[in-house]
């Protein structure tokens, strides 16, 4: 039965994964497992996206019975039990830029792959970035930009967070539809993402370094 | 050696581009860079002032095409750039504008909403123009919000009784709704007039423009303009037969008005930027169930017209150049943004001109020898027999000036068929 809803979610039928909920709350199953189950669907579609089987509207109706899921089922959660996180990610999308596509993939893959995403939204002054990764002790600061503005406001944004010396280990990627090593360089960024699969990848490799 | 008269040079480009277009081997290369608001920042006005002081803008695009020589320029009309003061009257919604909502130094830019609701496909598609006037303007136009008041256009289909309809248009927040929409279009008249002198004056000095008349592609009309991309990809799966319908209903007016403004301009071109179809935005075959069939009859549609589709192809197009491929030869042109354009030469360099090539974020972080070595590579390969305009990737905001310089002089000079 568990194998259902995340098998419904993973393959994308709506229906079929609200009623599977709806038949397991009314056979009183606990809320916390029906989430569970559907972050394991999520992971599948992760994956999906990965090898290129999904693309993103399908990612993004995914998100969307998530979320249906979700606000039926966390009213009825009777304990807050957090999954675990592999680790913190400041996002946003730079000053100056207002874009929020590619930004809003990337935040999706980063939580349905294990991580702690603080979206900051678009527009984001840099002190907001410095502000966020002091708060929430974040070590990965991902910043969006789809215009070529972005890449002033992503130099200016770098430079403000290296000069408030968080952590030492802070890294900062970068990504959007112009971004490539060139920018990565002219921005002073440790790393450039083409795609939201590439977020994941250096986030990854970032949370195993010390 | 005589120099040639702007009429000469004027043929002499037009020329260039046709050979192009038609892929038989020109006399060069032609080069076109695809110039938005560049044009204020190299000519030192802010995009506020391209917003409002219409004779500034004009000045600034005049400068730059005097300074930089192109084969062809960008018209203002393609740059999308309306008037500001007549965005300020409608208090218009859908995009935010230099000093409104994005700094003075910045270009505008969308603000993606569900203009048009899920559960509104059917209104749309029985009476699109009213679903337009009383649903979508009041929408996107704050000062349009009373045109809901109105009653449905069609009620005053029954002669003599529709006259007693007409009492809505009294109304004094309707009435203060028309005015609004009235002032706005004496600006957009005033920055027409402005822009037609230009196009004028650069037409007498020898430069063509790229092209004048605009259309859409229906999925990107639905997709940008009414549902969102979040929308518009979610009814790709909820109500796919009504997404279809819409996009179908859309075709015949996107292609009557690429039509009438390129017939009534005398440039054969018609401009479609393409957004939502990319491969990043869908499956292949989404893009051959819901975005490729009506863009395909746009084009066909243009072409059997007499005229010539310009397709400004955003993103990555990689995966779909065989389904691309699918066009009467040498009549449109693909321009290419992050596509793999040597891979697209090889695909469709038999079947359509291809234009592009230079990534704009080396316009902007680059070295004038970078942009050569760019350009060299670009014309050796992509160039070979013709059939290649060189051009930015995607539209020019932000570069180096001795950039863009490199790009032209050396197309010039290096772009020449032997």
């Amino acid at each position: 039965m568990d194998g259902d809803l995340v098998k419904a979610i993973a393959e994308l039928r709506e229906e079929d994964a609200l009623r599977i909920v709806a038949e397991r709350l009314r056979a009183g199953e606990d809320a916390f497992k029906i989430l569970a189950d559907s972050r394991n669907a999520m992971e599948i579609v992760g994956k999906r996206f990965e090898s290129r089987e999904y693309f993103v509207p399908d990612l993004v109706y995914s998100g969307e019975i998530l979320r249906e899921i979700s606000d039926i089922v966390k009213p009825k959660l009777t304990r807050v039990t957090q999954f675990e996180r592999l680790g913190k990610v400041v996002l946003g999308t730079v000053a100056g830029d207002i874009h929020d596509i590619g930004k809003n993939i990337v935040a999706f893959m980063l939580d349905i792959s294990g991580f702690e995403v603080y979206d900051l939204g678009v527009d984001v002054p840099p002190y907001k970035f410095v502000e966020k990764a002091i708060e929430t002790q974040a070590r990965i600061i991902g910043l969006s930009g789809l215009l070529t503005l972005a890449f002033e406001s992503m130099k200016e944004t770098i430079a403000v967070i290296r000069s408030a010396r968080l952590q030492s280990n802070v890294k900062i990627m970068i990504g959007g539809g112009q971004i490539n090593e060139e920018v990565r360089k002219y921005t002073g960024a440790d790393a450039y993402g083409a795609d939201a699969m590439s977020a994941v990848s250096l986030a990854k490799a970032w949370v195993k370094l010390k | 050696m005589v120099e040639k008269t702007p009429e000469e040079l004027f043929r002499e480009r037009s020329k260039r581009f046709e050979d192009a277009v038609q892929l038989e081997v020109p006399d060069r290369v032609p080069v076109a860079p695809n110039f938005g608001f560049f044009y204020a920042k190299y000519a030192g006005i802010t995009p506020e002032s391209a917003h409002y002081d219409y004779d500034k803008w004009a000045m600034a695009i005049k400068k730059t095409v005097v300074d930089f020589q192109p084969d062809m320029y960008v018209s203002p009309r393609m740059i999308l750039l309306v008037p500001g003061a007549a965005l300020d009257i409608i208090d218009f919604k859908q995009i935010r504008w230099p000093g409104h909502g994005v700094s003075g130094s910045h270009s505008f830019q969308f603000v993606e909403e569900e203009y048009m609701k899920a559960e509104e496909y059917d209104a749309f598609l029985d009476d699109p123009s009213d679903f337009i006037i009383r649903t979508y303007l009041p929408r996107i136009y704050g000062a349009a919000g009373p045109l809901k008041m109105l009653p449905p256009l069609s009620s005053m289909m029954v002669g003599y009784a529709g006259v007693h309809l007409t009492a809505a248009l009294a109304r004094p927040e309707v009435l203060k709704a028309i005015e609004a929409l009235s002032k706005a279009g004496a600006e957009s008249l005033k920055w027409r007039s402005i822009m037609d002198s230009l196009h004028q004056e650069l037409t007498a000095m020898g430069f063509p423009s790229c092209a004048q008349a605009i259309a859409v592609a229906p999925y990107d009309v639905i997709g940008d303009f009414l549902r969102g991309t979040r929308g518009i990809m979610l009814d790709m799966y909820r109500r796919p037969e009504k997404l279809i319908k819409a996009v179908e209903k859309v075709l015949p007016m996107q292609l009557q008005t690429g039509i009438y403004i390129a017939r009534r301009s005398g440039n054969p071109m018609v401009f479609i930027p393409l957004h939502k179809g990319a491969d990043s935005f869908m499956s292949l075959k989404q893009f051959k169930t819901f975005y490729w069939p009506t863009l395909h009859k746009l084009l066909v549609g243009l072409i059997d017209a007499g005229l010539t589709p310009w397709l400004f192809i955003e993103g990555d197009y990689t995966s779909r150049l065989d389904t691309i491929r699918d066009i009467p030869k040498g009549k449109a042109i693909y321009h290419f943004e992050l596509t793999d354009i040597f891979k697209a030469k090889e695909v469709l360099g038999d079947v359509v001109c291809i234009r592009g090539g230079v990534p704009n974020s080396l316009l902007c972080t680059g070295t004038p020898q970078q942009v050569k070595d760019c350009c060299k590579k670009l014309i050796d390969v992509v160039g070979k027999g013709g059939g290649f305009i060189m051009d930015s990737g995607a539209v020019i905001d932000e570069a180096k000036p001795e950039n863009i310089k490199a790009m032209i002089d050396f197309t010039k000079e290096y772009g020449v068929y032997a």
